[in-house]
Parts: structure tokens; C-alpha cells; sequence
């Protein structure tokens, strides 16, 4: 996994609370095989102005220009930052794979479901979770000058504006030392790779039927 | 310490105890199929990762195979994409898959007991929530998400967080005509959906002991359907049979040792669960389903429940919902209700000793006119032809059942297979959920027997009368 330490970028304000996976990714783009390609469906139904599905080249559709994801204004931002419960709905690891990618590195919000929080830990994708009026804060900055870059820095656990100030976040000591390592669970776990080893070797001993 | 089978497989499988309720597990067995593998082979490419232990892995394709016309291939382009996807990955990594065209190529959760592969004391996964059938075998089987599979296949554990234990104690005998099929629906029906969340099952008791090793894969289907994420039987002298020279089992000189393990597979006498519920085996009449949800169920002598006496708004809000989407006016007597189709097969009732039951109901009758399609679907091809030899098929046929190629088929509608909106299903499968088997199906859970006899009366009848 992509280590996340320290991220300078311009913020992509959605002014929603309850956004859910269904809207971050809806249905149809399930049957794909890949974890790579849901970018462009991303906010799908908010996105565009016409429906679409797998087959359908989203180059020829209609985007809606009043989405905040088609205002030349906040492109190329790798932060979303949105409302409180941000993530709620099915476990569809696709909603995860689908914001990252987009681009996005990092998702502000007071607030996110849970299933959503700890699929970003297992995709390198780094849920900020800050104060509703810090949040309110942030939008108001961005709503003021779009091109205003921030600062996410997961070792000090801070999140700095342009004027200095800084908003402090909390997280929990694993899932910081997997982001900022750029360990996955996977990674994390053949760490102790000898140790597996170990238990197969005693565990071939006793029950060899196990390893035919 | 006295153990519950539970303690002894997580005790056994334990490869570091992280001391705060969760463990790294080690996994012996992970089955893979085509729908939730692909990202995870993409995750171990874009990592630069092989599979740990290439011979725990054991793959085939069930969700998305067509049912008729094998040879011709798959004509829904995604479907066939998934399944080219399988082929890709399992020849990239160097994973065994049984193809399409194999005799033993069946839906996942049939096909792991049957040649062996799921095996007692085992622990074993699937990207796919109905893995829980092997704990007939009194495995440790659950299904998991992407990542997991993902996490499985390049280290051979999981972290897993240890769940609590219920005891689910079947006492007595069952009467003539009811099933593992209505033991496992009426003990949804007792407990709920949600009833064993943050629970494994041990289901126990004297009507337990006497299933045979289908009828135990047919309860532990379902635990899911409980809410458990695995169900776990003893080991007893049929599972050791039933085991006993298939292809993946101990070779002989494993034989022994194996065996002397396996006994120890059972609770302890003094072994202490959070949670016991009991239940009386003769109350339990045939099943049916009438609702959108597998604890929306009943006998097939009641009626269909009135909303109107239920005083719980939420509950009877959610009953009201169901009704009017399963198209069926409270009160009105389940027998009375007429169908559409009839689907016997899916990882709950696809074995030959549900094909056996269903046939042995059909044989010499003739589906009724006003049932449009009765298909069975076997589990695998090696089932397919078990059944074959002894002349099952024949006896479908000539009832004007189908008889078809193996597979999930219309358990969850991914192939062709499907019902049309309004059409009313009697099914063997697992879910009855809004649009399972098809945008606006409608589905009613029963056993095999069940199934078949509504398909020749046109509605669903008792089997206990059945002549
Ligand atoms: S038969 Fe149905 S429940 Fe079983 S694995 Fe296939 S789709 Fe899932």
C-alpha cells in the first residue's frame, strides 16, 4: 500500500451530509472485475446528467455542470471533504477503490459509517475525522479562495490551513503506523511472515493431512 | 478448561494472540469463485504478491455458469468476462480450478465437501457469506469480503476478532416429511436474523445427530441466515464416513492420526456457551417462507400472519411491506397459495439426497398445468451424474421438470436463469429477499420435498399428507 505521510493539495468542497456508497458508487459497476476503473463513475448519478453503466464510455455522456466534481475551479484536488456519516450504506469495497481512483488521498468529515472507515485503512485512503466547526471552517475557506492549498500531516496528526492555523486529529496508533508505513493489513501481517512460518511447520507435524 | 468446539478450532489455528479479544489466524482451506476473487488477484499483482500456500486454495467457477447449452459458452459478455477473469487468475498464480466442461465442477459450497477438500477441525473461507455450510464438518467456515480474500491468499491467516458461542440444542426426533431444510428455517424463525450476530452456532441435540452429512450442510447453509457468521456440527462417525476416501482426504497412512483427532472434535461436556436456546424437534412441522425475509417463515398448516395483529409498529410495518410485495392477503392459508415455478438446487438443497427426496415425490406425477417451469439444478457435476445412474433425471423429465447443468442458477438470477417480475417461486434456496431471484420475484423457502410437491399440485401442500 502507497504510504501517506505528509499531503499539500487544493480541497473538493461537497456540502452533503449522509453521502452513501450507493452514491459514491452505484450498483451497476459492481460486476466489474477490477478494482482499478471506477474513477469516472465515481458520484455517478450526481456526476452526470444521463444514466450509465460498465459498457457505457463516460466520455460521450452528459455531465452535469452544477456538480462540484465538474467545476474546473477544483480540479486536481486529492482531498474531499463533506459532511457528517460519510460512507454510509452497503460494505461494497468498490466506494473505497472508486474515491482513490479518482485521485482522492484523504476525505475530511465529522463523521464516517464504519464499514467505509476501516475499508479506507485496508486501501490507503486516509479518513480525517475533525469538529463540525472546524469542517464548517474549511469550507468556508475554500468557498473563499478554491485554490488554497492545505496541508494534511499524519505524523503530527494535523491538518494546517493556509493562514497557519492548524485543526489536531485523532487516530488510532495502528491504522497510523500502517498509513504513514505505507503497510497494509497484508503488509502488516507478513511481518510476522516467520511466525506463520513457525505454526505451519509445528502445525504439518501434528495434523500432516492438513497440507497434502 | 472445558472447551466448546469453537475454543478448540481457534485455540488450534491461533498464530499470534494480539491479547485484546482478536487473533491472527491461520487458514487451512480457502475456496475461491468468480465473482468476489478478481480484485483480490489484482491486489496480490499490483503488490508484487504470490498466493502463501498455493495447495489451501481451490478454485471454480458457479455464480455466473450457464445451466443449458454448456458447450455453446456464455453469452452475457460480463459474465463471461468474470469467468475469463477465474481461468486468468487461476493460471497466472498457479491455483487448481475445476472448469466448466469438469465433472466436478459445482457450486463452491458443494463441491468442498465433495471431493474432501473441507475436512473436520479445518478452518475455512470463501468470498462468499453461505461458506458456513462446512461446518457440518466441524470446521470453522466463514465467508469474507475482497480485502480478506485478498489477505488470505498472500499469508494464509486472518486477524480475526473471536465471536461468542451459542448452543442450539434440537431435542427429540423430527416427525415424518420434515427436514434439515425446516429445522434450519425454524430455528430462523425462533431466533430471527439477527438473532446470532457476534455468535457462532453449535447446533446439537438428538435431531442433529441424526441428520445425515447433507442435512447438516443444509442447517449450517443457513446459520448465515441466522445471523451467525459460521454454524458448527460434532464430528461423529458420519462425518468421518462421509469423509473417507475422497480425493483431498488424509492419504491412508494419514488415515489413523486424523481420525483420533477428529474425535476430539465435539464440546466438552462441561464446555460453557453465552447463549443456549431449545428446541422441541416434534413441534417442527414443513416450512414455508411467506415473507422477504428467511425469519418470515411458518408452517405450511397456518396462514399467512395478519399484520393488523401485530402491535410492535415496526414489526408490523415490515410485515405489511412484505406482504404487499409477495403479492398475498393475511389469512389467507399457505396451502392456498399458488405458483409460478419451482427451483430445486442451490448450496442449501442441491445434494443428491435432496434430489432423491424431490424425485422420490414426482416420480410417476405430472407437474401441474399451471406451473410455467420446474427446474432442478444439481450441485455438481458429480452429483449430476449420481443422479444420472440412478435414473433421477427420468423421473424429473418425465414429470415435465428440467433437468439442468450445475451451478447457482436461479438461487440469485446472475446467469439466465430468473423469474419474472410477479412470478411466485417455490425454492429450495436461502434468501427470499426483494428481487433475489429476479427484479419483482417472489420467493417462498422450502425444503426439496416441499418443492416438488407444489410443483405438481400447483400450490404449496403438506407433505406429511403427500400420496
Ligand atoms: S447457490 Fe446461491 S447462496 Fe449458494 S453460493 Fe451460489 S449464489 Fe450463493
Amino acid at each position: 500500500m502507497r504510504a501517506f505521510t505528509v499531503l499539500t493539495s487544493k480541497v473538493m468542497p461537497l456540502d452533503r451530509p449522509n453521502v452513501d456508497t450507493d452514491a459514491i458508487i452505484p450498483k451497476q459497476y459492481l460486476k466489474s472485475i477490477r478494482r482499478t476503473g471506477f474513477g469516472p463513475f465515481l458520484f455517478d448519478d450526481w456526476r452526470y446528467l444521463d444514466p450509465g453503466t460498465l459498457e457505457v464510455d463516460p466520455a460521450t455522456r452528459r455531465p452535469n455542470p452544477d456538480f462540484v466534481l465538474n467545476d474546473p475551479k477544483h480540479a486536481g484536488a486529492q482531498i474531499l471533504i463533506a459532511r457528517e456519516n460519510f460512507g454510509c450504506g452497503s460494505s461494497r469495497e468498490h466506494a473505497v477503490w472508486a474515491l482513490d481512483d479518482y485521485g482522492f488521498r484523504a476525505v475530511i468529515a465529522p463523521s464516517f459509517a464504519d464499514i467505509f472507515f476501516s475499508n479506507c485503512f485496508k486501501n490507503g485512503l486516509l479518513p480525517v475525522v475533525l469538529k463540525a466547526d472546524e469542517v464548517q471552517a474549511i469550507f468556508e475557506g475554500v468557498a473563499s479562495d478554491p485554490g488554497k492549498q492545505f496541508t494534511i500531516d499524519l505524523p503530527a496528526q494535523e491538518l494546517r490551513l493556509p493562514c497557519g492555523k492548524a485543526f489536531k486529529f485523532e487516530i488510532n496508533p495502528h491504522h497510523k503506523h500502517n498509513m504513514v508505513n505505507g503497510l497494509d493489513e497484508i503488509g502488516l501481517t507478513l511481518q510476522q511472515a516467520d511466525v506463520i512460518r513457525a505454526y505451519e511447520a509445528r502445525r504439518a507435524q501434528q495434523a500432516p493431512w492438513l497440507f497434502n | 478448561m472445558a472447551k466448546t468446539l469453537y475454543d478448540k478450532i481457534w485455540d488450534a489455528h491461533t498464530v499470534i494472540d494480539q491479547g485484546d479479544g482478536s487473533a491472527l489466524i491461520y487458514i487451512d482451506r480457502h475456496l475461491v469463485h468468480e465473482v468476489t476473487s478478481p480484485q483480490a488477484f489484482d491486489g496480490l499483482r499490483l503488490n508484487g504478491r504470490k498466493p502463501w500456500r498455493l495447495a489451501a486454495n481451490l478454485a471454480v467457477p458457479d455464480h455466473n455458469v450457464p445451466t443449458v447449452n454448456r458447450r455453446l459458452g456464455i453469452s452475457d459478455p460480463i459474465s463471461r468476462a468474470q469467468l475469463d477473469a477465474l481461468d486468468a487468475n487461476c493460471r497466472d498464480f498457479g491455483i487448481t480450478k475445476f472448469d466448466l466442461m469438469d465433472v466436478r465442477q459445482g457450486i463452491v459450497h458443494v463441491i468442498g465437501p465433495e471431493q474432501g477438500a473441507t475436512l473436520p477441525g479445518m478452518t475455512v473461507v470463501c468470498g462468499d457469506s453461505h461458506t458456513s455450510t462446512h461446518g457440518a464438518f466441524g470446521a470453522l467456515a466463514f465467508g469474507i469480503g475482497t480485502s480478506e480474500v485478498e489477505h488470505a491468499l498472500a499469508t494464509q491467516t486472518l486477524v480475526l476478532k473471536k465471536a461468542k458461542t451459542m448452543q442450539i440444542r434440537v431435542n427429540g426426533h423430527v416427525g415424518p416429511g420434515v427436514t434439515a431444510k425446516d429445522i434450519t428455517l425454524a430455528i430462523i424463525g425462533e431466533i430471527g436474523t439477527a438473532g446470532g450476530t457476534g455468535y457462532v452456532i453449535e447446533y446439537a441435540g438428538e435431531a442433529i445427530e441424526d441428520l445425515s452429512m447433507e442435512g447438516r450442510m443444509t442447517l449450517c447453509n443457513m446459520a448465515i441466515e441466522g445471523g451467525a457468521r459460521a454454524g458448527l456440527v460434532a464430528v461423529d462417525d458420519k462425518t468421518i464416513d462421509y469423509v473417507k476416501g475422497r480425493p483431498f482426504a488424509p492419504k491412508p497412512e494419514q488415515w489413523e492420526a486424523a481420525v483420533a483427532e477428529w474425535k476430539t472434535l465435539h464440546s466438552d461436556p462441561e464446555a460453557r456457551f453465552d447463549r443456549v436456546v431449545e428446541i422441541h424437534a416434534a413441534s417442527i412441522e414443513p416450512q414455508v417462507t411467506w415473507g422477504t425475509s428467511p425469519e418470515m417463515v411458518g408452517p405450511v398448516s397456518a396462514r399467512v400472519p395478519d399484520p393488523a395483529q401485530i402491535e410492535d409498529p415496526v414489526k408490523r410495518n415490515g410485515m405489511q411491506k412484505a406482504l404487499a410485495y409477495m403479492g398475498l392477503t393475511a389469512n389467507t392459508p399457505i396451502t392456498q397459495i399458488a405458483i409460478d415455478k419451482v427451483f430445486i438446487g442451490s448450496c442449501t438443497n442441491s445434494r443428491i439426497e435432496d434430489l432423491r427426496a424431490a424425485a422420490a415425490v414426482v416420480r410417476g406425477k405430472r407437474k401441474a398445468d399451471s406451473v410455467k417451469l420446474a427446474m432442478v439444478v444439481p450441485g455438481s457435476g458429480l452429483v449430476k451424474q449420481q443422479a444420472e445412474a440412478e435414473g433421477l433425471d427420468k423421473v424429473f423429465l418425465d414429470a415435465g421438470f428440467e433437468w439442468r447443468e450445475p451451478g447457482c442458477s436461479m438461487c440469485l438470477a446472475m446467469n439466465a436463469d430468473r423469474l419474472e417480475p410477479g412470478e411466485r417461486c417455490a425454492s429450495t434456496s436461502n434468501r427470499n429477499f426483494e428481487g433475489r431471484q429476479g427484479q419483482g420475484g417472489r420467493t417462498h423457502l422450502v425444503s426439496p420435498a416441499m418443492a416438488a410437491a407444489a410443483g405438481i399440485a400447483g400450490h404449496f401442500t403438506d407433505i406429511r399428507s403427500w400420496t
